[in-house]
């Protein structure tokens, strides 16, 4: 007895060492490796906190479009198709699928041991409900313009569905893999769904305290390997600092920032933060419909008096990358392919010349303030900047609900933005700039030229001629100036040591919460 | 009855706080819809521009946004006075539950603040008068200063920053916990922000005491009572400040008023789920409804502290009563 006391003892000095081992310093790991600190393997069970700064603002899937909504949902619901962390395309609720010759028909095999919830099936009459439910105006759903291209659904079996498509769309299986897709039971109803969440995902929605917090369980009816924690809390901290604290003091054990400053004051020795490149990117959005912005010499002056790289170091701490049009891994642009790739105040005054305005002119710039921590300094560089080569560029920084109504409402030369991104880049930009695109008046530029391309990029099935036909896309943005795109910045995910198995996503879902798990 | 209400005034004051009530009422439901956007927008950001016309249009009627504005507005105030307050889509419960979680919330942290200034501001107002212009004095005036000046919002980060990071103690990083529940968990999660707000209400309720003491220590009764030979400390108290009340009382009676209000700031960085931060989420999210009663609420709650001041005069000075 007391030798079996003596040996638990000297294991736990051990396990104890051990530990203090691995958390001697605060590492920061670079992108997407998720920790892997300590060697010991994560184990089932276990609470984890996540602190947010917000209450989801809906838990209705397909009007989801606020960011902790989005992926609190995202580990609730499932939809056919998913993304892996590289983003590349995998099966979801959907096991494989066929394209039929021509483009025109998408046959899905649908997996057949998945319940929702609360306990019913899932088959082929959930997905044709939920797909003729988003493309229903009247259901307002945030990604009906998704299935733009889908002229029918049909279930020819509870396994197979089969959508009939007006032209071949490449983009569409990325493009399935949100939560504003997701796939609901047929029975539900919006109004049941907003206050108890029924999916197919991982975690099942346990509780709701209305501006405190959130409950998720794990799913032991999961189709997947079964997440290992017992309960994931998302609690609303409202204040970044505050959040800080609360990893500090060991209250939270997660959390992911946006701002370099709040991430750089989480250091204790025993969180972790890892920095993940994102795919939303900062933009000086240009109106090529509005004064002098309609001569692409105009645009380009303001494309060759800009240095990016100042910018990023002087708006953003240099945390960040350059970028091109299109960020995601696969379909990258190259920054140094564009006309000027570093500032040259010579030529922007020849392009000013040519666009016969040698003295510059005037841009009238809207910038959203609060929604994201750089926008004001982004703005002010960029006046800085222009101002050398004669652009004069004028801002009023705007308060989120007046900066999205001059923003929908195009009203504006130019505007500081910082866009979500996507895996897809069809699904990134068509609907910006091909000329029937929803978004296309806020664009300001669309061309014949880029309605073929991006075409062109929907009938393509081969990964190298899609990669080859978006690069022409960007190269055509960027050598008309559509627009002036900036940089890619970070996200900050904080974790304690013990939680392990976590992959942070460049496009922000926190879909790994379903592999996570706190070691010993 | 009747008779005596309207003699001391009740009936008139009753009045004039309804119509006060109803200029608060139109004043937040016109100043909300000049805020620009609304609920769409306020959901859906940037994406809104990619709706149909259709789409919209059934967003539209989803949030009430399609009648008139009359129409609003007295289908809103008919609801307030059937005791509806109207519903909140983004936390799918009805303004009246919220507002039934949130105030006592609020109530709370009202009194436990008044306490610590009243505890705080008085003592060191009697002790700065006791000897004006002396050092204790100048020790007082610069608690003050420092109590009117320290941002609360500094105040607060560092006070929850240093003693997370430095002892592990952050008991608002534990979910809240109602006083009901948990009495213990709940008091220490309302110490730091009742210190906080404390600390800045002190400091008018200290410059009111010092002043007010100042000037009744120099009325005749106290010389008298001096010369009758009272002794220090019972005159101080008995005498002086019982006489000082008044002012005291008023200053008092109207940071109450004000912390009912909800203090935003110290609610935020603290997670205190009150009514500060009520209203601060339902202007982000335009939730029309929300903020119109929660305000109405808080300006009514204003008005009640008001009027219990009013009472308290007359418990505190018998001459306000026979007036």
């Amino acid at each position: 007895m007391s030798n079996g006391l003596r040996m638990t003892a000297i294991g736990a000095v051990v396990a104890m060492s051990l530990a203090l081992a691995a958390c001697s310093d605060a590492p920061r790991d670079e992108a997407g490796s998720g920790g892997d600190a300590g060697a010991s393997e994560a184990q089932p069970g276990g609470d984890l906190v996540i602190g947010v700064t917000s209450d989801p603002d809906t838990l209705f899937p397909w009007r989801a479009t606020q960011f902790q909504a989005v992926h609190l949902l995202g580990n609730v619901y499932g939809t056919l198709t998913e993304l892996d962390e590289n983003l590349e395309v995998v099966p979801g609720l959907a096991e494989s699928w066929e394209v039929s010759p021509d483009g025109l028909t998408v046959t899905f095999q649908l997996r057949e041991d998945v319940t929702f919830a609360d306990g019913s099936a899932f088959d082929s009459e959930d997905v044709v409900f939920s797909l003729e439910s988003i493309r229903d105006e009247a259901t307002a759903a945030v990604a009906a313009s998704t299935l733009a291209r889908v002229t029918a659904v049909a279930a020819p079996d509870p396994s197979t569905v089969e959508l009939t498509l007006s032209t071949p769309d490449s983009g569409l299986f990325a493009n399935l893999a949100t939560v504003n897709l997701a796939i609901l039971s047929s029975d539900d109803t919006e109004e049941a769904l907003n206050t108890q969440p029924n999916g197919t995902g991982p975690f099942t929605f346990e509780a709701r305290v209305p501006n405190q917090s959130v409950t998720l369980a794990r799913n032991d009816a999961y189709w997947g390997e079964p997440a290992l924690l017992d309960t994931v809390e998302f609690r609303v901290i409202p204040d970044e600092s505050s959040i800080v604290s609360a990893m500090q003091s060991g209250n939270v054990q997660m959390a992911v920032f946006d701002d370099p400053l709040v991430a750089d004051t989480a250091t204790s020795p025993d969180l972790t933060v890892t920095e993940t490149p994102q795919l939303s990117y900062h933009v000086l959005q240009l109106n090529a419909r509005r004064g002098p912005l309609a001569d692409v010499n105009a645009r380009l002056a303001i494309q060759c008096a800009i240095d990016r790289q100042q910018v990023l170091d002087t708006a953003a701490l240099g945390e960040g990358e350059v970028t091109g049009p299109i960020t995601s891994p696969a379909y990258k642009s190259d920054p140094d392919a564009r006309p000027c790739p570093t500032r040259d105040l010579d030529r922007a005054r020849e392009y000013l010349a040519e666009a016969g305005l040698p003295d510059g002119f005037a841009l009238d710039t809207i910038v959203s303030q609060g929604e994201y921590a750089t926008s004001v300094n982004e703005a002010q560089n960029l006046q800085a900047q222009l101002a050398e080569v004669g652009i004069e560029l004028t801002f009023t920084p705007l308060e989120s609900g007046a900066y999205v109504d001059r923003w929908i409402a195009a009203d504006f030369d130019a505007a500081v933005a910082l866009n979500g991104g996507r895996p897809e880049p069809d699904g990134m930009y068509g609907r910006y700039f091909t000329s029937d695109g929803n978004l296309n008046q806020v664009a300001g530029y669309s061309s014949p030229e880029l309605d073929e391309l991006f075409a062109q990029g929907l009938q393509a099935t081969d990964e190298d001629e899609r990669k080859e036909i978006y690069d022409q896309v960007a190269r055509h943005l960027e050598d008309n100036a559509a627009w002036v795109w900036l940089f890619t910045s970070y996200t900050y995910t904080v974790t304690t040591n013990t939680l392990q198995g976590f992959v942070p996503m460049a496009n922000g879902s926190l879909q790994y919460l379903r592999t996570a798990g706190f070691t010993g | 009855m009747l008779d005596t209400l309207v003699h001391n005034g009740v009936v008139r004051r009753v009045a004039q706080s309804v119509f006060t009530l109803f200029g608060v009422a139109v004043v937040v439901f016109v100043v909300l819809r000049a805020i620009p956007g609304d609920q769409i927008t306020a959901n859906l950001g940037t994406e809104a521009a990619a709706l149909t016309p259709d789409q919209r249009a059934a967003l539209e009627s989803y949030y009430g946004l399609d009648q008139p504005l009359l129409t609003q507005f007295f289908g809103w105030l008919g609801n307030i006075l059937t005791g509806n307050l109207g519903f909140s889509a983004r936390a799918q419960t009805s303004v009246a539950d919220l507002t039934l979680q949130a105030l006592p919330v609020t109530f709370e942290l009202a009194v436990l603040s008044i306490l610590l200034a009243l505890v705080i501001g008085i003592p060191l107002g009697m002790l700065s008068a006791s000897r004006p212009n002396s050092a204790r004095d100048a020790t007082g005036q610069v608690v003050g200063l420092a109590g009117l000046s320290v941002p609360a919002f500094l105040l607060a980060t560092t006070l929850t920053s240093v003693l997370a990071s430095r002892f592990g103690f952050n008991p608002n990083g534990e979910p809240f916990a109602r006083f009901f529940d948990d009495p213990l968990l709940n008091l220490q999660q309302m110490l730091l922000p009742s210190l906080v707000l404390g600390f800045g209400v002190a400091a008018p309720i200290l410059r009111t005491t010092r002043t007010a003491v100042l000037e009744v220590a120099s009325d005749d009764f106290v010389r008298t009572a001096r010369a009758k030979g009272v002794p220090a400390r019972r005159l101080q108290i008995r005498h002086v400040l019982r006489n000082a009340l008044v002012p005291i009382a008023t200053m008092t009676g109207l940071q109450f008023g004000y912390l009912l209000g909800g203090a935003v700031v110290v609610e935020q960085i603290f997670s205190i789920p009150g009514i500060g931060r009520q209203v601060l989420l339902g202007i982000q999210q335009n939730e029309y409804a929300l903020v119109q009663s929660t305000v109405l609420v808080i300006a009514l709650a204003f008005v009640l502290v008001n009027l219990l001041t009013d009472l308290l005069y007359r418990i505190i000075d018998p001459r306000v009563r026979a007036a």
